[in-house]
């Protein structure tokens, strides 16, 4: 390759951007082979993983390479044949640098859904064009909107088995389209696929003329995220407390964190919760040198024309546009453990960068999470279910709504004695 | 309005600095693996971004086979006198010596599998209660349900079915007594991000990846390079062959690839266009295909 060329591909390479995203879908709706498309179409596949997929395959008597292999992780699960959690895997193309959270679709793992879900920008959810839209569809979409996906792309699966049929695509999108008008979704995108024959995954499909949209990889490297980040309300919660006490830097205060919301910048005047102590922000520091702005989501330090006292978990922001201070707090809860969370029961939570407890108070009602409806008679909450709950913290939180903020308005729950995360909250 | 964007080299940087900053928040006494290689090589240039201008929180600690290229040890000495930081170094050899783990035999024995051992051992022996790794999860397949952190029990044993869920930017590093956690600040970095993110910063690495001529022996498909831990078997010899080495492992099981590629543009360019993973060339994961999920339920890296 020439120089020319080679500075060119590097510097592209060094703008690229990222995209999360989930995939999700039922059993043998053809997830794991669209995956396995995507990273074998973009050469994110290597000889030597194909090499023993193909073994694999040969092994479990498959005639054809099967692509689906290429995904299915652990040997646990490859011996049943199932997806048990969140598998992350990575593919590139010159536009973007993709990270997939590829979360089973089983009937009961919902808890993994949200969990790939609280990091993505969009979600791709599959349904099999000969069964349309079912129960699970739902659901998928339900969590997707729940989380605030912004964008989401139903691909409508296996269309060679339905003859291309566009009559087909059309009552699919359109039985979909009459559920997400109860969602809080605003970019919804259809797509008809093949992912075994490859039809409009990366390119475009010549059995399909009626379909005038995108390829779904065109899809993914084009959409704006932008607009995923709250570039308004200047957040930053105080991850730690920087001292070099070193002779070069004898009278250097740090504050470590990372943007959380809006934009900060040297002179701004701030104000710390829960103190409600007030400054100025000096100087944005980093290894490179300071900066001259920093926003979500970087991590740097700041440093205060005072010194005031500051520690890990109070939060950073301006005056006039302040987070909530309080200590009764409505949450959308996911719970993730099998034992039932339990009303007046005390759990750990993390919140930001901070660490408190909270009692639940009260379960207002339970969410069926495939037709929507609020189950106010039946208030036990348990494993992979979502409710709205209400609970007290032990000290005050710092906080906005999720809808506002997913950082700011995000918490774990955890058992205090197991030590295991049983709980995702979304704040209201 | 302005757009405010990171590229995904940032962001992932961001990303590792946020988690870093956590582990020395959240536990008492956290330790950096440190190998020689270019992904532990990132993972101390992140950990001086994220604490800068303090000095790195915790010490690094390098479990040393014995069966190192020399280069790499040189390289790691260099770093550690230049960063001021603090090194432990943990032999394989003193596992043998006492016992605790016993040598393979054969023409491919190999201490790869012997410095778990070595590893729990050390952390046992300093009570660390979360060890930096810098492992990626595009490095192997049972690598990609890995958690960034990751628990492990008081055997040091990792439980595919029993990892906490990570949502968000929440990082639960609650912990029993005896237990530990392995913490994995590259987990969405591309063997391609690495070596992109080591020429943007203008990083240094060891000699051995680059181009350069060395003896080697041809064995099964593996180049492997001239070393007093290898005997030739009947029929094979050393040849000099212009190549590289693609990661630092042991010279027992690291194979070279032939190249050309003496600079990092070139390397990069080498990377973008390789048909095989940087994995590909370690006899250790090939012996089953589910090699390395087998050594991490043990407590490997
Ligand atoms: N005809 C056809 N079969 C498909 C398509 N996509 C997947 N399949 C098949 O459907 C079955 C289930 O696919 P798989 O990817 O394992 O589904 P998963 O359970 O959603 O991961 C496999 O036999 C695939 O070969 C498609 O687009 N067309």
């Amino acid at each position: 390759m020439n120089q020319e060329l080679e500075k060119e591909v590097n510097e592209q390479y060094l703008n690229m951007d990222l995209l999360r995203f989930t995939t999700a879908g039922s059993v043998d709706d053809g997830k794991s082979t669209l995956i396995g498309r995507l990273l074998y179409d973009s050469k994110a596949i290597f000889e030597d993983q194909m090499d023993a997929v193909q073994q694999a395959s040969l092994g479990s008597g498959d005639e054809n390479i099967n692509l689906a292999l290429l995904t299915d992780g652990l040997r646990d699960e490859r011996e049943q044949g199932i997806t048990i959690d969140v598998a992350y895997r990575y593919f590139a193309t010159p536009k973007r640098k993709f990270i997939i959270a590829d979360t089973p679709g089983h009937i009961q793992y919902t808890r993994n859904m949200v969990t790939g879900a609280s990091t993505a920008n969009l979600a791709i959810v599959l349904v099999d064009a000969r069964h349309g839209v079912v129960e699970q569809t739902c659901r998928h979409a339900f969590i997707a909107s729940l989380l605030r996906i912004q964008h989401l792309v139903l691909c409508i699966n296996k269309m060679d088995l339905v003859n291309y049929s566009e009559q087909q695509f059309e009552k699919i999108k359109d039985d979909f389209e009459d559920f997400s008008s109860k969602l809080d979704i605003p970019d919804i995108r259809y797509i008809p696929i093949s992912a075994l024959k490859g039809d409009n995954v990366v390119h475009k499909s010549e059995n399909m003329d009626w379909y005038e949209g995108a390829s779904l990889l065109y899809t993914l490297e084009n959409v704006q995220i932008a607009s995923d980040y709250n570039f308004i309300d200047s957040r930053f919660p105080v991850q730690r407390v920087i001292r070099p006490q070193s002779d070069k830097y004898h009278d250097f205060r740090g504050y470590a964190g990372r943007v959380a919301g809006g934009v900060f910048k040297p002179g701004d005047e701030i104000i710390v919760q829960p103190s409600g102590l007030t400054s100025k922000i000096q100087s944005i520091e980093t290894l490179n040198g300071p900066l001259d702005e920093a926003f979500p989501p970087m991590a740097v330090s700041l440093t205060l024309e005072d010194d005031i006292d500051i520690t890990r978990g109070d939060t950073i922001c301006k005056p006039d546009n302040q987070p909530t201070v309080g200590q009764d707090i409505e949450l959308m809860l996911c719970w993730l453990n099998e034992k039932k969370i339990q009303v007046g029961g005390k759990y750990a939570i993390k919140h930001t960068t901070k660490d408190a407890r909270c009692v639940v108070k009260e379960i207002k009602y339970k969410v069926n999470i495939n037709t929507l409806h609020r189950i106010e008679d039946d208030k036990e909450i348990g494993l992979n279910d979502i409710g709205r709950v209400l609970i007290r913290t032990t000290s005050p939180l710092i906080y906005d709504g999720y809808k506002k903020n997913k950082t700011t308005g995000s918490m774990i729950l955890i058992d205090e004695y197991t030590n295991e995360t049983v709980g995702a909250g979304m704040i209201i | 309005m302005k757009s405010y964007r990171l590229t995904h080299l940032k962001q992932l940087e961001a990303e590792a600095i946020f988690i870093m900053r956590e582990v020395a928040s959240q536990f008492e006494k956290p330790v950096l693996l440190f190998s020689g290689g270019k992904d532990s090589i990132c993972m101390v240039r992140l950990a001086q971004k994220a604490f800068w201008p303090a000095r790195l929180p915790f010490p690094l600690m390098h479990i040393d086979t014995g069966h190192n290229f020399p280069e790499t040890i040189a390289f790691r000495d260099k770093m550690v006198e230049e960063l001021g930081a603090k090194l432990i170094v943990k032999n394989v050899q003193d596992s043998i010596n006492q016992g605790r783990v016993v040598e393979e035999k054969g023409p491919n024995a190999s201490r790869n599998a012997l410095q778990t051992v070595t590893l729990l051992d050390g952390i046992e022996e300093f009570k660390f209660d979360a060890a930096f790794g810098g492992a990626r999860r595009d490095e192997e397949k049972a690598r990609a349900k890995e958690r960034f952190f990751s628990h492990r029990d008081e055997f040091g044993q990792w439980n595919p079915r029993n990892q906490r869920p990570e949502l968000w930017n929440l990082f639960n590093g609650k912990k029993n007594v005896g237990e530990h956690f392995r913490v994995f600040p590259l987990s969405n970095w591309t063997e391609m991000d690495v070596w992109q993110y080591i020429a943007s910063e203008k990083m240094d690495i060891p000699e051995i990846y680059f181009s350069h001529d060395r003896e080697v022996v041809d064995r099964d498909g593996v180049l492997l390079a001239k070393s007093e831990f290898i005997t030739l078997q009947k029929e094979e010899k050393y040849e000099t062959r212009r190549i590289r080495f693609r990661t630092v492992g042991d010279m027992t099981c690291t194979g070279a690839v032939e190249s050309d590629a003496d600079t990092l543009q070139s390397i990069i360019q080498e990377v973008a266009s390789a048909t095989v993973t940087e994995r590909g060339g370690r006899t250790d994961d090939k012996r089953s295909e589910a090699a390395m999920e087998d050594r991490k339920k043990l407590g490997y890296f």
